[in-house]
């Protein structure tokens, strides 16, 4: 059995890891030891040395990303991104519910190595027990000297906060994020500059994943060898990986990076249901390209799964059967992206519902072939770089994919007038 | 400078711009919608796509948005490769999806930029084949129409009225394609400055409500340069006609003065030219009736001939400097008056030697927005010079804007700018009787007695420098508030002091001055910047002549013919004074386009031009002399008033520019008014200038029930301007644009053409002379003396006059929307004085000051200063007498 | 009016950041929880509590899906209408709801006591098809177990 440092502790009743039986099992060593001996920027070092990519979906190198926040001045922030809206995606939930102190010390440990003053862990609005269980052991911390002012008898204080959202997938986009953490309506900020910075309220500010940062405890108490020898693949840890769609066995795994497609969904998953075989797979959320059986041994790290015109993402797979109408899911997926658009920019907010009812057209009989062109231009035009920010991008990847790999699909729709599966 | 390559070729440009600016300044047409030269770049709309490349020898490049790209040293784009134009043409359509295409019955139709915009963009032909989603619209209030199907979601509007004017009321409501603009519930547009919405909208979603009223299309409006009546800013307007009555006004870009903007009393002010109350023929007090009746105009002028210096001639802050001139002339010099009560007239030439007298520079509106610290005494800029208010808001933003330079994002980069920024601002401090909309943008504001904001402006400058005279026995917390103004205005580089005679006191206009002087004196680069009240408040000054009172002493004793020029005495001083100076008058002849209170007294009553049917010039708060020119031919007997008083001198002037030679040869002063405009014998390329814009229809049937020969077209004697579409259409000065289109630019987005650089002077120079220059380098003088602390006199109360935009001044108060917007008489009291006199909320009360009286309903404001009491400046139903004034006030009892 | 109680929550959380308004989400979060929706007057008190104006609140308001500016019943169903759900079986489901409560997405039961709402992704994917009912999430649905779930909801 390969380790699995950011599971380990969750219980199968699915109560939360309280804050002693997390010290029992080792936790808090970190922030004891980073705050009882290492300055920041050994730190921020050790994190850069471990190789960790930011678990959101973009996979920045999160050191990196910490480094260019400047010394000088104060406030700085700490934003936890736990968002998590996109489509088929579910792995935040697990941690913030299963064991909220994980994510509590890898708050602590980003926050002290960028110089944090306050941190906020942003939760989509939905998720109430999350809440209700990140807030109990919030306050925990709190009592312990965990956090607050001199937090483990150190010079180093941080407040944190949980904000629930008002629900938003574009407010999982971190400078959208932070315009919703300070009340206002969440569309997107310019980049440059960058939260780091200016962010929140102008202050240089970071935007991690909830995952990325609950990596960090055992980086800093095992280093960045463990770290790496944790993957099967230049990129290090373990991730969690999850599988939604008819398969036996939905659900979600801390798992090496770098296994295969296959492995996941056959032995994690227990494969697919009687009666329905596998036609493609969206590998990480919602906003990722189709891979279709061919790619069933792409081992999922960040450049396997980029090699083959995907991404990879959140690292949950969204699973499409041959029962199921290829249009019929895009056409889902897309209805998603179009209402969840900010309005800012012109060929997301109007594009997309351009989008959306030629699909509809398609899918309900009404499709003529000149739609395909249609299509084809919009994946095009709503590419990066022509949209503000990476949300039409997101959304082009599955209607471009499913136009590469199920085109015959969408001409049998149209030719036929109606949807084939019908 | 930067070089950039466009297709290759090399052109340089200015620094520190981005690549859309760059290349409209360049004179490309790049299409646009989110940006605009006064709000700069946002990247939403994604209209203004440019293909960069990497270097000479990437060929792929890449698509990006010239507005939110630096046109660094070195960049290489290309505008017209067919990537990035078919992109373009695909933002339109995407844009036009849900537009409702209405453009026939669109009060924007024809000189709309999206229209434009979607011909360059070359989207022909709509392939969307769905339904368009729809919205339901809002009343916002007398000034603007809102149509939200037309929207196409750039966000400028937003942008404007929070962001550039500090509005609240105006919001982007829900997400996706549902964004909706407009105010979280029906009602009236609270900001003054809400008629700009619609020239920053590029569509027809908020469109000019006053002009829906008398709709014509755009292209058949026949329009002239002009300036705004209603302040004493000097605003550069467009005022539009058809058919003889006036549609609109828009704004004109002035770079030095009001750049892209005006405030909503210009822009709707305008009514009262079309107003019933006009004056149209002359008038004389019929022997029968004892009324006044139309008399053919000989007669009317043998009627109001005077012999030879037997006249009095009362001039007017609201008329020309040409037909003031021309009543002097008529009168004789030492029998012409300011037409300004002696406090007033005091103030302004007190006001304008300390301008004169320097050391401080005399900004400009546009130098007003540069300053990096601002102290106001005694005005409340909003309802005073609104224009100036905006600028003083630009100015805080602007002097914050280094540190965002600093954390290298450039000035032209919006978003990120203010989210850096947050609200840090500029440092300004208020002192005023009340409160102002300003005070919460202020850092510091105090709410005091006419004589303690004087204190308080001394105090600051003798805490700037210990030469100039100190106020006495000053409390503790007011020395304190003048020395953290003084410490905040000794920090900066480039200060500014504002003030004017809203107070009547002549204290506090010497105070700024000082502050200014000490200021300068500390080696700081410091402004001084008067209000006034009227249009041509200061150009009346220039002429030296004596006060409204001055005239009434004259008169004292009897006089042969009293000759009122544009002016409303019943407005400027106490009933009984005004009845006696008319009573003592054999004659009274009143020239003024509108039969007010004054010139239903006289005996002859000539009609009198307003700015849209003559030609003058005016001179604005900074000393800057501008010419209006005549937009409609005058009908009936209406003439400008100097062709009147020529009429009446029995040597009537030829044209305008006649009248100019002989100003300049009497008032040396003036001479350089003939350089306002070209002159009326100026020909471009052989012809005279087009009023009336290329597609103007209807010429030959317009007066086709009166005969069916086509009219021919009036004559202008005063300005290179014809009634007519045939004309010169090349690039001629900008005195005399008088409309923005260019080839492809039907809009007012159009001006980029005309300006050197986009959000630059006007090409050739801004229009306007200055007619006041500081003596800059002057010796630091420190002058006045500070008065003592404010005194108490018992029950009686010190009354002050509180101006309101809208309402105060008295030709667009008589402009239906801006009357809709008037408040009410009222009389304001603050919490404890209501407390102590035993008033509450909606009390009747007698007020009694100076020799008249009125009844009024209490308003307790908890933000006017303690002692005082305030009512309306300019209302009908509050006394005219000199504010501030002592007076009583007795609570009316039942019954 | 805000309750005594209302106005102490938003309090506190106005205490968590730089700026009063940055409360302004939570503010209406804490109101519709006491209301079931946030009604017109509410958005003029929000306002007036954190220093904004009624245009900056609604303006706010309004984008965020789970803010509701509109009545709802005693009951709010949120059902999950995204892709692992409608994979699995949303559109029998969501036809079997709509019969039994007799309403369409977007509208209220006649007697008040169910809103059907559209919500996107519920973050439970392995466990499609999902609907929240108010607070609590309800997993692994099929048409049969629907009437059973509903029952409790009185
Ligand atoms: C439309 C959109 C939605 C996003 N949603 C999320 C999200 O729900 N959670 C998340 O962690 N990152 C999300 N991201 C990515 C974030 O912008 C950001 O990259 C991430 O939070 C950085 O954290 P990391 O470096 O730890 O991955 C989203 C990005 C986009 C463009
Ligand atoms: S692509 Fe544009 S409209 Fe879409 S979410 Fe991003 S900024 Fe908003
Ligand atoms: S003008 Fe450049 S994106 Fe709108």
């Amino acid at each position: 059995m390969s380790e699995k440092p950011l599971t380990e502790r969750i219980r199968p009743d699915g109560a939360p890891v309280t804050l002693s039986e997390y010290e029992q099992a080792g936790g808090y060593q970190a922030a004891r030891k980073a705050l009882g001996g290492m300055a920041p920027k050994e730190v921020m070092q050790a994190v850069k040395d471990s190789g960790l990519r930011g678990r959101g979906g973009a996979g920045f190198p999160t050191g990196v990303k910490w480094s260019f926040v400047p010394e000088g001045p104060h406030p700085k922030y700490l934003v936890v991104n736990g968002d998590e809206m996109e489509p088929g995606t579910f792995k935040d939930r697990l941690l913030l519910e299963g064991d909220p102190h994980l994510l509590i010390e890898g708050v602590i440990l980003s926050s002290y190595a960028i110089g944090a003053d306050v941190a906020y862990i942003f939760l989509r609005g939905e998720y109430l027990l999350a809440e209700r269980r990140m807030k109990e052991a919030i306050a925990a911390a709190y009592a312990r000297g965990y956090l607050g002012k001199h937090i483990f008898g150190s010079d180093y204080n941080l407040e944190l906060y949980v904000h629930m959202s008002g629900g938003r997938y574009i407010c999982g986009e971190e400078t959208a994020l932070l315009n919703a953490l300070e009340g206002k309506r969440g569309n997107p900020r310019t980049k440059p500059p960058f939260p780091q910075i200016s962010g929140l309220w102008g202050k240089p500010s970071i935007v991690n994943n909830v995952e990325t940062l609950c990596n960090l405890p055992g980086i800093l108490v095992k280093g960045a060898d463990w770290f790496k020898g944790l993957s099967r693949t230049p990129n290090g840890g373990t991730k969690l990986f999850g599988v939604s769609g008819k398969v036996r066995n939905p659900g979600l795994w801390e798992l090496p990076l770098g296994v295969s497609v296959r492995e996941v969904i056959e032995e994690c998953a227990g494969g697919m249901r009687d009666g329905v075989s596998l036609r493609g797979i969206i590998p990480g959320g919602a906003s990722t390209d189709f891979l279709t059986e061919e790619h069933m041994d792409v081992a999922l790290d960040y450049e396997t799964v980029a090699q083959v015109g995907s991404r990879l993402g959140t690292g949950t797979m969204i699973v499409m059967d041959d029962k199921t109408c290829p249009v019929g899911m895009v056409r889902n997926l897309i209805q998603f992206f179009a209402v969840e658009s900010c309005g800012w920019c012109t060929p997301c907010r109007d594009g997309l519902p351009w989008i959306e009812k030629t699909l509809g057209a398609i899918d309900t009989g009404k499709g003529q072939m000149s739609d395909l062109a249609m299509l084809d231009e919009h994946v095009k035009w709503l590419g990066p770089g022509m949209t503000f920010c990476a949300l039409a991008p997101g959304a082009m990847a599955p209607l471009g994919s499913a136009l590469k790999y199920y085109r015959e699909d969408f001409e049998r729709h149209i030719r036929e007038q109606r949807c084939p599966w019908k | 400078m930067a070089t950039i390559y466009i297709d290759n070729a090399p052109y340089e440009v200015k620094d520190g711009q981005n690549l859309l600016q760059a290349c409209l300044s360049l004179g490309f047409n790049v299409p646009y919608f989110c940006w605009h030269p006064a709000l700069q770049s946002v990247g939403a709309c994604r209209q203004c796509a440019v293909k960069q490349y990497r270097d000479e020898k990437d060929t792929a490049g890449k698509i990006v948005m010239a507005c939110m790209t630096p046109a660094t040293d070195g960049t290489r784009i290309t505008i017209d490769d067919a990537e990035s134009r078919a992109f373009r043409a695909q933002v339109i359509e995407w844009l036009m999806t849900n537009h409702p295409h209405d453009c026939p019955v669109c009060d924007e139709g024809g000189e709309c930029h999206l229209q434009d915009m979607t011909i360059m963009s070359g989207h022909t032909y709509r392939e969307y084949r769905f339904t368009k989603r729809t919205y339901n619209n809002q009343n916002l209030g007398p000034f603007i129409n809102h149509e939200m199907n037309r929207c196409i979601q750039c966000y400028r509007c937003v942008r404007f009225y929070r962001d550039y004017a500090n509005g609240g009321d105006l919001a982007p409501f829900a997400s996706h394609n549902h964004v909706f603009f407009g105010r979280h519930e029906d009602g009236v547009l609270e900001s003054e400055f809400s008629g700009n919405l619609v020239e920053v909208c590029p569509t027809g979603v908020f469109t000019d409500k006053s002009f829906k009223q008398h709709f014509t299309r755009p292209w058949d409006l026949q329009s002239a340069p002009s300036v705004c009546v209603h302040c004493g800013l000097g605003c550069n307007v467009t005022p539009s006609e058809r058919y003889g009555a006036l549609r609109r006004i828009r704004n004109r870009y002035n770079g030095e003065v009001n750049g892209y903007f005006l405030c909503d009393r210009g822009r709707y002010g305008y009514e009262f030219v079309n107003g019933a109350g006009r004056v149209r023929q002359p008038l004389a007090r019929c022997k029968d009736t004892g009324e006044l009746a139309p008399v053919p105009k000989d007669e009317a002028l043998a009627l109001a001939r005077a012999p030879q210096g037997a006249a009095i001639g009362i001039g007017s802050p609201r008329a020309s400097l040409e037909s003031n001139f021309a009543l002097r002339q008529l009168v004789g010099a030492d029998r012409f008056f300011m037409g300004v009560p002696k406090r007033g007239h005091q103030l302004l030439s007190s006001m304008i030697s300390l301008l004169r007298g320097g050391p401080a520079r005399v900004p400009s509106l546009r130098e007003v927005g540069e300053a990096d610290a601002v102290f106001v005494l005694g005005e409340d800029l909003t309802n005073t010079a609104p224009l100036m208010a905006l600028q003083v808001y630009q100015a805080q933003y602007r002097a914050v804007l280094p540190e965002a330079e600093k954390a290298g994002i450039p000035a032209w980069n919006d978003a990120p700018v203010r989210e850096l920024l947050q609200d840090k601002r500029g440092f300004l401090a208020l002192a005023t009787p009340a409160e102002t909309k300003m005070d919460v943008f202020a850092a510091t504001k105090c709410h005091a007695a006419p004589d303690e904001i004087a204190r308080l402006g001394f105090a600051v400058a003798h805490a700037l420098n210990a030469a100039a005279p100190a106020p006495e026995g000053l409390a503790a917390d007011v020395a304190a508030l003048a020395a953290g103004i003084a410490e905040a205005l000794r920090a900066a580089k480039r200060p500014l002091i504002i003030s004017g005679p809203s107070c009547g006191s002549e204290a506090i206009v010497l105070a700024a001055a000082n502050v200014a002087s000490a200021l300068c004196a500390a080696g700081l680069d410091a402004a001084l910047s008067f209000v006034v009240p009227e249009c041509n408040s200061i150009g009346l000054a220039l002429m030296d002549a004596g006060s409204l009172d001055d005239a009434m002493q004259a008169a004292e004793g009897g006089v042969d013919t009293l000759i009122i020029l544009e002016n409303d005495l019943y407005r400027r001083a106490d009933r009984a004074s005004v009845d006696r100076l008319l009573g003592a008058a054999k004659n009274v002849v009143v020239l003024d386009h509108t039969l007010h209170a004054t010139a239903q007294k006289a005996a002859v009553v000539l009609p009198a031009a307003t700015f849209a049917e003559g030609d003058g010039s005016l001179v604005n708060n900074e000393g800057r002399a501008q010419r209006f020119i005549q937009v409609m031919p005058p009908q009936e007997a209406i003439q400008e008033s100097w062709r009147w008083c020529g009429e009446l001198l029995g040597k009537p002037w030829k044209n305008l520019d006649v009248l100019l030679a002989q100003l300049g040869a009497v008032l040396p002063g003036f001479a350089e008014l003939a350089k306002l405009a070209p002159p009326a014998d100026a020909r471009f390329g052989g012809q005279r200038l087009p009023r009336q814009p290329h597609r103007y229809s209807g010429r030959t049937a317009m007066q086709a029930h009166l005969s069916v020969h086509e009219p021919q077209i009036p004559n202008d004697p005063d300005s290179a301007f014809t009634f007519s579409m045939e004309g010169f259409r090349g690039a001629v000065p900008a005195a005399v644009v008088p409309s923005y289109y260019a080839p492809g630019w039907n809009s007012v987005q159009g001006l980029n053409k005309f300006q050197e650089e986009v959000g630059g002077p006007m090409r050739g120079g801004d229009p306007g002379v200055r007619l006041i220059a500081a003596a800059q380098g002057a010796r630091a003088e420190f002058r006045g003396a500070p008065p003592a602390a404010q005194a108490t006199r018992g029950a009686e109360r010190l009354i002050v006059s509180l101006p309101h935009v809208f309402g105060s001044e008295e030709l667009s108060a008589l402009s239906g929307p801006v009357a809709e917007r008037a408040p009410q008489p009222y009389l304001a009291v603050n919490e404890a004085d209501a407390a102590a006199m035993a008033l509450s909320q909606g009390d009747v009360v007698e007020l009694s000051v100076g020799n008249a009286q009125a009844v009024l309903p209490v308003e307790v404001r908890a933000s006017l200063a303690p002692g005082l009491v305030g009512v309306p400046a300019g209302i009908a139903g509050i006394p005219a007498v000199q504010l501030p004034g002592w007076g009583t006030i007795t609570k009316r009892t039942e019954g | 009016m805000l309750s005594d109680k209302i106005k102490h929550e938003i309090e506190h959380e106005a205490a968590m950041f730089e700026r009063r308004s940055g409360a302004c989400i939570d503010a209406l979060r804490i109101v519709q929880r006491e209301r079931g929706w946030v009604d017109d007057q509410s958005v003029k008190d929000v306002a007036a509590l954190l220093e904004m104006t009624p245009d900056e609140v609604d303006s706010v308001a309004t984008f965020y899906n789970l803010i509701l500016r509109r009545p709802v019943g005693r009951h709010v169903i949120r059902i999950c209408t995204s892709v692992s759900c409608w994979l699995m079986g949303l559109e029998p489901m969501l036809a079997h709801l709509e019969k039994t409560l007799g309403i369409g997405l977007g509208q209220t039961t006649a007697d008040g006591r169910f809103t059907l709402i559209p919500n996107q992704c519920l973050g439970t994917c392995d466990h499609a098809p999902a609907f929240m009912i108010d607070d609590d999430l309800h997993r692994d649905l099929d048409p049969e177990k629907l009437d059973a779930i509903l029952a409790n909801y009185k």
